[in-house]
């Protein structure tokens, strides 16, 4: 019996146990309820089936949760504006490449033009909301509440109010395939982000110093990491990301539409840093977690679709997910359970 | 002795946000003259179509003088539109059990979030952001479908006018003198204001609301039930939103996924604007009632202007927020120095 | 004159895990004194505090109070305050945003018809406030009053609440001269109604001006208590630090003159820091080994501090190596060549979550600059290398810091400094919670150091380590460098005669 207790203690104590195990868990009720689950097969050149939808929708979300990893991680708080940043993206790429108009058949722009902008627009909102965290140290669930009420009206202000289309063949390549290579681009996407971050990360100190920061703020400035700079770093970065995301989104429409690209999706990368075993209130991070978290959650959106449940309803499910494991995470609780046990332990309380 | 005599900020802010709100009627006044600004009516308007609001800026107010926020109160605005709506029509309840119940779900909510927020120490941004997604998400599971609310006795409430013969009515070509007016959702509204000034101001329970705010730990120190006051805070929270929702549905009489969307903002937005902070500590539901007005008045500004979208409302709401959310955190920074 | 017992705690004994922090401590306060309670670090002064306060639980002991007849047990602040005894701690634990006369009254505020009667609130707290003579206007906000001003309301509100016993937690320490004695008369207003006070403070000139008794408290146990005037300064400071105090014995050191040159590498003039640390002149050569010595809170950290640029100084002209600098940040500190081991390593030294490799290499790094990543194998060197100088025992490179012994999370911290290869090394408070043998190989170190060139600041409680080590030391009180000691005079006797400082007749 203890060798099988320490074996468990083992196993759980890895960092990725608890992103794995949620993501094998929902992949195994996915297969109870779907039993082709796993079949690939090939349509027009292109992987096809439902697990690589599962794959290439999630794509977004990888983008996103990478981003919202090193906000977490440097200062303990979260990014809400990612969703409507992705907007804003997305109708600044449109209206570049459509000079303006509703619905183009061709590039009025370059279209590498149109992806500057639209990269260049998550960067500006990403310092916007850095500049607030960092240097008027406003709390980041406040300071990122502005881009959340306005962004999507900003977007709307860009796209003049309607849905902007590009009916450019090239254009929906970013969202869906390129001819002649089977795998989805979104995940060639995502998988590139996930790859140019790490090695951003390990190459240079910025993984370790957000981790410092995160950890110990002071210590850090007294060994003379600028935490300032860091925690800006982030959030300009989460807003890269959130702008690269928006342009995989847009593509997949081939419009923007400002009032639902990104919709719900700043919970879905809270909750996929948390699922992915990282501690909302920051320090030490695995990015890798996190991308399992962001694949999970969409794993058990395309359960619950499979089980009748609407896009419009799903919101209820992760809500409960995240404030249990939000709730598991907190210490108050550890407490109250600790508390419990002694008391248990000891019989009656002596008055 | 070292008193400063310096002005208090907090003064200051709710004077800025008067003046604000009086230059901008004031401006209304001058520019569209031509189109009818300056009846009365227009005013009244203010109250009536942001009623709904003002009860639940009220409690917004109290959860971010705690140092807390709630941003699930848009959902649950529509959550409670839409089970009344569901409650009358589908099920063919009375208004009033379903009024009662709907209270009861505000009730609930709160006594969760609270609980999670007040003995967990779970954040309250997590918390509510939660909530936000459960309520919205428990709304499209009650129905997908807008639902009109057809129930007598509600439509009778929500039509009901009150007169105000003493500002006088203008007679119109058939003869009949058309008063100034306000809905009963108003007189409601302004009792929850006062109500809940005089609890904040006038109770033990709400001047330990604005102890925690300031110093949780000294509160705690000094003896106060810390725990305790905040749960109450979520909870009576909780019932304004749905009070709130309530008094939404007697304007729209209707219930539908999207209903409400970013209305928490607006609250928020109504409440910083107002003067209160948001690191806790300071606030004034007559300010918050200000904020609200801000809003209404630049709502009414781009109705009569007729040709900019609704959504410049939310953008000029957002840059206000914004502003005064850099004042703060400037006051803040200055206090900090000295 | 004996007044009398206000309250009485006998035996008391606490243990936390692995230390003895209170043994058998006899405590003794009469009513109309004020009693200073006195100890340096780990002395037991705080977990006296909070056993009779109620924070935490005492395992043996009784405590007894005027006015009961059997021993009580407090089982938290506000069962202690309704046994007439109240605290006031350093950080004023009132509610800057709400009025004074709600600070004072909140939780127990005059009601009428149910709601909070605020015109009376106000009268009677303009009326407690004006007894003990503090004329404000109690309607404005706590927070537009200085903080010592927001100190006597705290009193003021403790005392109303329960007059038997005030103890005063480190009252001072944020307070400049004149708020200090706007202070000491208020308590002197109290003493003469009678309120037994326990001024808990470091301050030793404070304590000779106010205080009636004193009791010195010294790793758990009870040195002894005194009354003021009959205890010389000197033999108060001794027996604080568990010497004897021979007047007749005066060792003379032989001169440590090691790798000592007349360069100068550090020259202060008039640095200063308001409310922390008063403006000093200090000028340290290449080589030296030079100790700030002093009680506990004089100040020694606080000078460090300043001159790192860790606490920014408002005053002053600091040139290293012959060159002005201005240091706004650490980095910039760095960069000239200094490094500062802090002394309270679990808040500013470790970073608990990163590996042992990290933590040692994080501040060259920072020095390197983010673009030139030190790689792993360089790690590793490092890393390796200073984990067998210091002897650093860890199970490997990539453990968490956290999972450490406290002694060799603190050789951590000192080799990711020496790992700078400083010219300037400020070490505060370095062998605290460590070992004996590893107290002697850093002692070994910093001596080696300073023969290479290295010049070393040296902070440390226990006067022995800095009498081996140091070749000069400057001597701080209360806040303030008073003095310096040369080579031959670094024995105990001189040391402990320039910390306690006083009149002839002390």
């Amino acid at each position: 019996m203890n060798k099988g207790k320490a074996f468990i203690k083992r196993l759980t104590g890895y960092r990725l146990f608890l992103p794995l195990f949620c993501l094998v868990l929902v992949l195994f009720s996915n297969l109870i309820k779907t039993p082709g689950f796993f079949e690939v097969t090939i349509k027009n050149g292109v992987l096809y089936g439902y697990i690589i939808d599962v794959i290439n929708r999630a794509s977004d979300l990888v983008i996103l949760a990478v981003g919202m990893t090193l906000v977490v991680a440097a200062s303990g708080g979260t990014d809400i504006s990612v969703g409507a940043v992705m907007s804003v993206a997305g109708a600044v790429c449109c209206f570049i490449l459509s000079g303006g108009q509703q619905s183009v058949n061709e590039f009025v722009n370059p279209y590498i033009l149109g992806v500057l902008a639209a990269i260049l627009a998550g960067i500006l909102c990403g310092c916007f909301n850095g500049f607030l965290v960092a240097k008027l140290r406003i709390q980041p669930m406040v300071a990122t509440l502005i881009l959340f009420t306005a962004g999507r009206g900003i977007a709307q202000l860009i796209t003049k109010g309607q849905i902007t289309y590009i009916r450019v063949e090239s254009y929906k390549m970013l969202g869906s395939s390129i001819p002649g290579i089977p795998i989805p681009t979104p995940v060639f996407v995502a998988l590139i982000v996930v790859l140019l971050t790490y090695v951003l990360l390990k190459k240079t100190t910025l993984g370790l110093y957000i981790q410092t920061v995160g950890i110990n703020a002071k210590a850090s400035k007294l060994m003379g990491i600028k935490s300032a700079m860091i925690i800006f770093l982030s959030y300009a970065f989460c807003g890269l990301c959130a702008g690269i995301s928006g342009l995989v989104a847009s593509s997949r429409i081939y419009s923007a539409d400002a009032n639902n690209i990104g919709l719900n999706l700043e919970l879905d990368a809270i909750l996929a840093v948390a699922l992915g075993g990282n501690s909302l209130a920051g320090g030490k991070f695995s990015l890798l977690g996190s991308v399992i978290g962001a694949y999970t959650i969409q794993a058990l959106s395309t359960t619950l679709y499979a089980m009748g449940v609407s896009p419009d309803q799903i919101p209820v499910y992760k809500a409960v997910v995240v404030v249990v494991i939000v709730a598991l995470q907190s210490t108050e609780l550890k407490r109250m359970v600790s508390k419990l046990q002694m008391n248990v332990k000891s019989g009656k309380k002596v008055a | 002795m070292k008193k400063r005599e310096k002005i208090d900020g907090k003064v200051f802010l709710l004077i800025i946000t008067i003046l604000l709100f009086l230059v901008m009627y004031a401006a209304g006044l001058i520019i569209f003259k031509s189109k009818g600004f300056a009846k009365p009516q227009v005013f009244l308007n203010l109250f009536i179509s942001n009623a709904g609001l003002i009860v639940i800026a009220a409690g917004m107010t109290m959860v971010m003088i705690t140092g807390g926020i709630d941003i699930s109160v848009g959902s649950i605005v529509a959550l409670t539109c839409m089970m009344l709506a569901w409650m009358m029509e589908i099920k063919g309840m009375g208004a009033v059990p379903a009024l009662i119940i709907v209270l009861i779900m505000g009730i609930v909510f709160g006594l969760v979030q609270g609980f999670l927020i007040a003995y967990l120490k779970i954040q309250p941004f997590i918390v509510t952001l939660a909530g936000m997604f459960f309520a919205r998400g428990l709304t499209a599971i009650i129905s997908q479908e807008m639902i009109s609310i057809k129930n007598e006795l509600f439509l009778k409430w929500a039509k009901s006018k009150i007169n105000l013969t003493f500002l006088g009515g203008t007679v119109n070509k058939k003869g009949v003198v058309n008063y100034s007016f306000i809905y009963p959702s108003v007189i409601i509204a302004l009792i929850v204001l006062i109500g809940i000034f005089v609890l904040l101001k006038f109770t033990k329970f709400g001047r330990t609301i604005y102890a925690v705010g300031g110093n949780e730990q000294s509160a705690l120190m000094m003896g106060l039930n810390v725990r305790r006051t905040k749960l109450l805070v979520y909870v009576i929270n909780g019932f304004l939103c749905s009070l709130g929702g309530f008094l939404f549905a007697l304007n729209t009489c209707a219930g539908f996924v999207e209903q409400a969307k970013g209305f928490e903002m607006e609250a928020i937005a109504s409440a910083v604007i107002g003067g209160t902070l948001l690191t806790g500590g300071v606030g004034n539901v007559f300010g918050s009632l200000f904020g609200v007005l801000i809003k209404g008045t630049i709502e009414t500004f781009i109705t009569f202007q007729g040709t900019l979208s609704s959504w410049w409302t939310k953008i000029t709401i957002a840059a206000l927020l914004a502003f005064f959310i850099i004042l703060q955190s400037l006051f803040a920074k200055a206090k900090e120095k000295k | 004159m004996p007044n009398e017992i206000v309250l009485s705690m006998k035996n008391i004994s606490k243990t936390f895990p692995g230390v003895r922090a209170l043994d058998h401590v006899d405590f003794t306060l009469r009513s109309g004194e004020i009693h200073a309670l006195m100890g340096e670090n780990g002395a037991g002064k705080s977990t006296l505090i909070k056993v009779l306060t109620g924070v935490e639980e005492f395992e043996s002991g009784e405590i007894k109070i005027k006015g009961e007849s059997q021993t009580i047990i407090n089982h938290s602040p506000q069962e202690a305050q309704e046994h007439g005894i109240s605290t006031v701690y350093q950080e004023v634990n009132l509610c800057p945003n709400l009025s004074v006369a709600e600070n004072l009254f909140i939780g127990r505020e005059p009601k009428r018809a149910g709601l909070i009667d605020w015109k009376t609130m106000n009268r009677k707290a303009a009326e407690l406030l004006s007894k003990l003579d503090m004329n404000i206007d109690v309607t404005k906000a706590l927070e537009n009053y200085s903080i010592a001003l927001q100190q006597m309301i705290a009193i003021a509100r403790a005392v109303d609440m329960s007059a038997k016993v005030l103890i005063l937690d480190e009252p001072t320490s944020s307070l400049d001269d004149n708020e200090v004695e706007k202070l000491f008369r208020l308590m002197r207003r109290l003493k003469a109604d009678g309120v037994g006070i326990i001024f808990v403070t470091h301050f030793l000139e404070q304590v000779y001006e106010v205080c009636d008794k004193i009791t010195v408290l010294r790793n758990g146990g009870l040195v002894g208590e005194y009354e003021t005037e009959k205890l010389p300064r000197v033999q108060l400071v001794a027996k604080m630090m568990g010497k004897d105090f021979d007047d007749l014995e005066a060792i003379k050191k032989d001169g440590k003159t090691a790798g000592k040159s007349s360069e100068t590498v550090i020259d202060a003039q008039g640095i200063g820091r308001q409310g922390t640390i008063k403006p000093y002149d200090l000028q340290i050569h290449k080589g030296e080994v030079i100790g700030l010595t002093g009680l506990l809170g004089s100040g020694r950290s606080e000078l460090a501090r300043s001159l790192y640029g860790a606490d920014k100084p408002d005053s002053g002209e600091l040139k290293v190596n012959g060159k002005t600098v201005v240091l706004h940040t650490p980095l910039d500190a760095m960069m000239a060549g200094m490094a500062y081991l802090p002394e309270n390593r679990k808040e500013e030294g470790i970073v608990a979550d990163l590996s042992v490799r990290e933590n040692l290499i994080l501040a060259l790094q920072a020095k390197r600059g983010m673009f030139h990543p030190i790689g792993s194998k360089e790690q590793e060197e490092l890393a390796n290398k200073y984990v067998k100088l210091l002897q650093i025992k860890t199970a490997s490179l990539d453990t968490p810091v956290r999972s450490l012994s406290g002694g060799n999370q603190q050789k951590v911290i000192l080799g990711r400094w020496l790992l700078t290869d400083p010219d300037f090394l400020i070490l505060d408070e370095p062998t605290r919670g460590i070992d004996v043998g590893t107290k002697t190989e850093i002692q070994k170190l910093v001596v080696q150091l300073a023969k290479e060139g290295v010049t070393v600041m040296f902070i440390s409680s226990e006067i022995e380590e800095m009498i081996r080590t140091c070749s000069r030391m400057a001597v701080l009180r209360d806040r303030e460098k008073v003095s310096e000691l040369m080579e031959d005079e670094l024995d105990q006797n001189h040391i402990m005669k320039a910390i306690a400082g006083g009149g002839t007749d002390e």
